[in-house]
């Protein structure tokens, strides 16, 4: 170092250094003792650095993550950095979450002289993570009828375990958003969401396409695959039409929820996978495993949790809801002024069976959006004609 | 006038949910009377703690940090807590009983050496 810089260096206080800092911020010495702290840390422990100096550390930032100062001692020892997230109380008896960053300081013959701790409160971040992971999966999702009020009260509890979940329901009733939703509220929520149509495809194809293929496993399998069971590793697997999945298949499927492991087609190596399997099925797999088309150990196997979504007709007050929030989405999107529905189209649209559930009603609305003459109709003529004649346009 | 104070080691403990010992001394006349005792918890647990207090029938709780929640039940049941102490347990049992101990005092033995975990 030059002599200007030295001259330089010395003119500054490591105090206003650290005091610039918008972080809590300590310098331990090896006695894991208090040598300096800056004024963020002084405001989060309510602690001043004068009364401080000297004190053991712990008895002043009083965090939950070194065990009697083992944990900061291994630092000192090995020169690794200690990178955690925990928390700490402070004088006005608030548990703060934290994450703190430990690292030594070493001198320059690198033997370390104490250690930096760097403390970042992460209470904002972890309230908006919580707000996001209760409400993210489940603001899509409308209804205020007793059915769909218990459905909710039941998704945090699915969203927090790790065992499988059976989805059943009409269709059109929601059973891929509410899957979406269970994931996106889990611990699983930063990993993929996988979607696999059982019914979608081919016996052969569709083993290939959830269990990967290894090279020269069949004709035109030029290279490995790895499946959708390996894409969704960490994450969730959605398995919708499960009472389609072949025979065979269910056998395979069975196998991997039990050890959590398999063999891609063609290949000779175990694959391991910690995935959480949600299925989905608008048949009744009950039914489908007295004719013998479904597999009773793995109906058992898929049926710890059980979540019945109500079809629309069992919804009482959520057609005019969905009606309304579905009619303005439209309209927004086509930029049209639409008022919203006669009372001539209400009557018919809430007293309506919707045998294609909320599919079919936004199917409905999206119709109305965008058919705008008003013309007369009787009610024999079909639903969805009769819906345009109740949709009032706003004059301009 | 009975007092509990958490402890670790020799000293009063940073924070009251991790408390794993807590010590009782019966006091009077700012002097400590008999041998005080100490206890050791199943497990850290503020709620246990909260619990061991009230069955005790403690009057004062001398600690280190506390969270809002449980010092307000402590409070609500009229005993009276001095929390965010630091240093050694002896010397805030005789401060306490000299009547000079209070919330957030650092005491002098708390910067001696050899005074860490």
């Amino acid at each position: 170092m030059k002599s200007t810089e030295v001259d330089f260096f010395k003119t500054i206080e490591i105090a206003e250094v650290l005091n610039g800092v918008p972080h809590g911020v300590a310098i331990l010495d090896r006695e894991l003792r208090i040598v300096e702290m800056n004024s963020f840390l002084e405001l989060l422990t309510g602690f001043t650095t004068a009364d401080a100096k000297g004190v053991y550390a712990d008895f002043i930032l009083r965090t939950n993550i070194d065990n009697h100062g083992k944990q900061f001692c291994e630092l000192l020892e090995t020169g690794e950095f200690l990178s955690v997230a925990g928390d700490i109380i402070t004088q006005r008896h608030k548990k703060i979450p934290i994450h703190f960053t430990v690292s030594p300081l070493n001198d320059e013959s690198g033997q370390a002289v104490g250690l930096f701790m760097f403390l970042e409160d992460i209470s904002l971040l972890q309230s908006f993570d919580k707000k996001r992971h209760s409400l993210e999966g489940v603001k899509d999702i409308l209804g205020h009828s007793p059915k769909m009020l218990e459905m909710f009260e039941l998704m945090p509890v699915l969203a927090h375990t790790d065992a499988s979940v059976l989805i059943t329901g009409e269709t059109g009733t929601g059973k891929d958003m509410i899957a979406e939703a269970i994931h996106k509220a889990s611990k699983r929520s930063r990993h993929p969401f996988i979607k696999v149509n059982c019914g979608a495809l081919p016996e052969a194809l569709l083993e290939s396409e959830l269990f990967g293929h290894a090279r020269g496993a069949f004709t035109g399998a030029v290279k490995d695959k790895p499946g959708l069971f390996r894409l969704a590793h960490d994450g969730t697997i959605f398995l919708t039409e499960i009472g389609d999945l072949p025979l065979t298949l269910q056998v395979k499927l069975l196998s991997v929820l039990d050890d959590k492991e398999f063999f891609p087609v063609g290949g000779e190596k175990k694959v391991k996978v910690n995935v959480r399997i949600i299925a989905a099925t608008h048949r009744s797999l009950r039914e489908l495993v007295k004719r013998g088309e479904f597999r009773e150990d793995l109906f058992y196997r898929l049926n710890v949790l059980r979540l019945h979504l109500p079809a629309l007709r069992e919804r009482e007050g959520d057609i005019r809801l969905l009606l309304d929030y579905f009619l303005r989405e439209f309209s927004g999107n086509l930029n049209k002024s639409i008022q919203g529905y006669s009372k001539n189209a209400i009557d018919i649209l809430t007293a309506y069976h919707y045998p294609g559930n909320v599919r079919e009603l936004r199917n409905i609305a999206e119709y109305a959006a965008n058919i705008r003459v008003r013309i007369l109709m009787s009610r024999k003529e079909n639903l969805l004609q009769a819906v345009a004649v109740g949709v009032r346009l706003k004059k301009r | 006038m009975k007092v509990l104070i958490t402890i670790r080691q020799h000293n009063v403990a940073p924070r009251f949910d991790a408390t794993s010992e807590v010590l009782i001394a019966l006091c009077e006349k700012k002097q400590v009377v008999g041998k005080p005792r100490t206890i050791l918890m199943n497990r850290p647990s503020s709620e246990e703690l909260c619990a061991l207090i009230i069955k005790e029938d403690i009057n004062i709780v001398i600690c280190g940090g506390i969270e809002d929640s449980h010092l307000q039940y402590l409070v609500w049941k009229k005993i009276k807590v001095i929390d965010s102490v630091i240093g050694p347990y002896n010397e805030a049992l005789r401060a306490s009983n000299n009547g000079f101990l209070y919330s957030g005092t650092i005491l002098p033995g708390a910067k001696q050496e050899g005074m860490t975990t």
